[in-house]
């Protein structure tokens, strides 16, 4: 189990300026994984990366690699490379010397730099742009430079600094896929930070959700969405309606005034807790059939689906649903026992056991 | 109405630069008495051992303020941001101060019976032959010139953005390798404005090596005797003056090209 530990944070504290900007954060990465740091800015996302690559010491705490304690490493020596944000691509350097960097700073041979510079420059479809300068390349071919320099010294694990930041949707999505697709076909691990969730849904192995310099929760992208362990993570991911319950006893909650079953069990008898209703798991009926009565207030066409909010006593709940209802309609609200899920208010228990990835005290 | 703003730009430059130029381009194609002749450029020719001297000396001059200044550069734009502050401003204090009494005040110190040498004195120690030589004149113009090295650097390096030096780190590169591979090739810009606005002065000046140097040594001062001085040759210095333009401007033209190519050949 340890083996396939590639990074080890323990306990890793960093103050800024007497600002805590991590907290005692506990995170282990496996071998061949594509793992997110996920979090608003300003929420240790960056710093973690940037302690792994070694521009930042931990005050404390240690930082392992395969099992070994690489603190006060300096970066150069370190196994890793990073994407930095907006690319920091070498301005007086062309497309191959920039890819070739690292390689003639380990004294390669020419043939084989001109070898792997060429395999490099094929894997990010940048062939015939080796004389070119890079400050005369789209944001896209700037972003796959970037790519390239920092794959072509085979590192163990590749940094990523929201390096899709600064490209528009399309081109974002794209290189999504191709991220994907690279990071499966080198075999390499990639730690990749964000603040977009949607990024990290679609490409990660695993999510780190990060908040305040503290993990929330760690999770396969299914786990994050459908079992979020507490309100903020409920809330990040993905648009939720989030509303005050009190969790009667085990399989019964109740809130906006009504009771339902659920599936948790566990909590104190009577516990306030956070109730977490998806706005595409919210069933629009009629209003004797519903468990909730309410009224629509405003229905939007989103492409895919129409983005309502309904008002019920005073409860706000955004529905998404393919079929939309007429603004003033009374309609019913149907909740699937399976489709609330149930937070403790405090954000106590954040340690995600079916993913084994790390804990958080 | 852009026009209308640039015309008294035009009227100066008109006035100040293009005349003067016209004018030192006719007296050195004239003689005394108004007629064309090309006397006094072949007249130039008798003082390419000023003309050298003073090449030499503005050379080594720009050297030593090179190698003062980049480190000086590099500290200062790697400095915390007050820090920088506070340093450029040590920098350019002295340039407050008019360039003649700075220099008047190194005539001071050196002079045979001046401040060094009677401290020499006191001690019981040889006096130094300081003043009028040589070394005087450079060791005025590195003191005079160092800021104009300084400043240029400075300004390239500070705009160096930091991820790079990051990125070169993470490519594998010691704090040695990132000033040769990163810091170096992207400041070379600072150094050649650096350089031009040294070596041309110091190649040209008559003041400091006037006043330290004894006023024979250089290009300047032959230039400043026929206008001024005892020669009292307008046309002959204007000749000299012309020739050293051209000089000067052939040398920056060699400069750039290398800057260019010092940039192109990194590329490759």
């Amino acid at each position: 189990m340890k083996d396939q530990n590639i990074i080890n944070l323990k306990d890793i504290v960093v103050e800024f300026d007497g600002e805590r900007v991590l907290n005692g954060l506990n995170l282990f990465i496996r071998d061949k994984e594509f793992v997110t740091l996920l979090g608003p800015s300003g929420c240790g996302k960056t710093t973690t990366l940037r302690i792994i690559a070694g521009f930042v010491e931990p005050q404390s705490g240690d930082v392992l690699f395969d099992s070994k304690k690489i603190n006060g490493v300096p970066p150069y020596k370190r196994p890793v490379n990073t994407i930095f944000q907006r690319y920091a691509l070498f301005p007086h350097l062309n497309v191959y010397e920039n890819i070739a960097f690292g390689l003639r700073i380990n004294k390669t041979p020419e043939k084989e730099i001109k070898e792997r510079v060429s395999e490099m420059l094929k894997l990010v479809n940048l062939e015939g742009f080796e004389k070119r300068s890079v400050s005369k390349l789209s944001g896209g071919q700037q972003q796959r430079v970037a790519i390239a320099r920092a794959v072509i010294n085979k590192p163990k694990v590749l940094l990523l600094d929201e390096p899709l930041a600064a490209l528009d949707l399309k081109l974002r999505q794209s290189m999504q896929l191709e991220l994907k697709k690279i990071q499966q076909s080198l075999g390499i691990t990639f730690v990749y930070v964000t603040h977009d969730q949607e990024e990290a849904l679609s490409m990660s192995d695993i999510i780190v959700v990060m908040n305040n310099g503290e993990i929330q929760q760690i999770g396969t992208p299914t786990d994050i969405y459908n079992e979020p362990k507490n309100a903020f993570v409920a809330d990040f991911i993905g648009e939720s309606n989030i509303i005050d319950g009190v969790m009667n006893k085990d399989f019964y909650v109740t809130f906006a005034g009504v009771g339902f079953d659920c599936v948790d069990k566990g909590f104190e008898e009577n516990q306030p807790v956070d109730v977490v209703v998806r706005p595409e798991d919210i069933k629009v009926v009629s209003p004797d059939e519903g468990q909730l009565v309410a009224t629509v207030e405003s229905c939007i066409f989103k492409g895919v689906h129409y983005e309502m909010i309904m008002d019920q006593e005073g409860y706000k709940w955004m529905v998404h649903s393919t079929k939309a209802e007429n603004v003033g309609d009374q309609v019913g609200i149907k909740i699937l026992p399976d489709d609330i899920h149930i937070m403790n208010k405090s954000k106590v228990e954040i340690y995600s056991d079916d993913a084994g990835e790390g804990e958080n005290n | 109405m852009r026009k209308r703003v640039a015309t008294p730009y035009m009227i100066w430059m008109l006035i100040f630069i293009i005349v003067p130029l016209v004018m030192v381009v006719y007296f050195a194609f004239t003689s005394s008495s108004g007629g064309f002749t090309f006397d006094n450029i072949i007249k130039v020719k008798e003082y390419t051992g000023q003309f050298l001297q003073s090449f030499k000396i503005g050379a080594i001059s720009t050297v030593i303020c090179l190698i003062l200044g980049y480190p000086m550069a590099a500290i200062i734009s790697r400095s915390r941001e007050h820090v920088q502050r506070t340093l450029v401003m040590l920098c350019m204090i002295p340039m407050w101060m008019n360039f003649l009494l700075r220099t008047y005040s190194w005539m001071t110190l050196l002079e045979n019976n001046g401040i060094i040498n009677n401290i020499l004195e006191y001690f019981h120690l040889p006096r130094l032959q300081m003043i009028n030589t040589e070394g005087a004149i450079i060791l005025g113009m590195v003191y005079n010139f160092l800021p104009f090295m300084i400043m240029p650097i400075y300004s390239v390096m500070a705009k160096i953005d930091y991820r790079l030096i990051e990125a070169a780190q993470d490519l594998g590169c010691n704090s040695f390798a990132v000033v040769r591979r990163v810091i170096l090739p992207l400041s070379v810009p600072g150094v050649i404005s650096g350089i031009t606005m040294v070596f041309v002065p110091s190649a040209s000046t008559f003041i400091i090596s006037k006043l330290l140097g004894g006023g024979d040594m250089m290009i300047g001062d032959i230039i400043e005797a026929q206008i001024q001085g005892g020669a009292n040759n307008l046309n002959l210095g204007a000749a000299i003056s012309l020739v050293l333009m051209v000089v000067v401007l052939i040398t920056m033209a060699i400069m750039n090209i290398f800057g260019d190519t010092e940039s192109e050949v990194s590329l490759i």
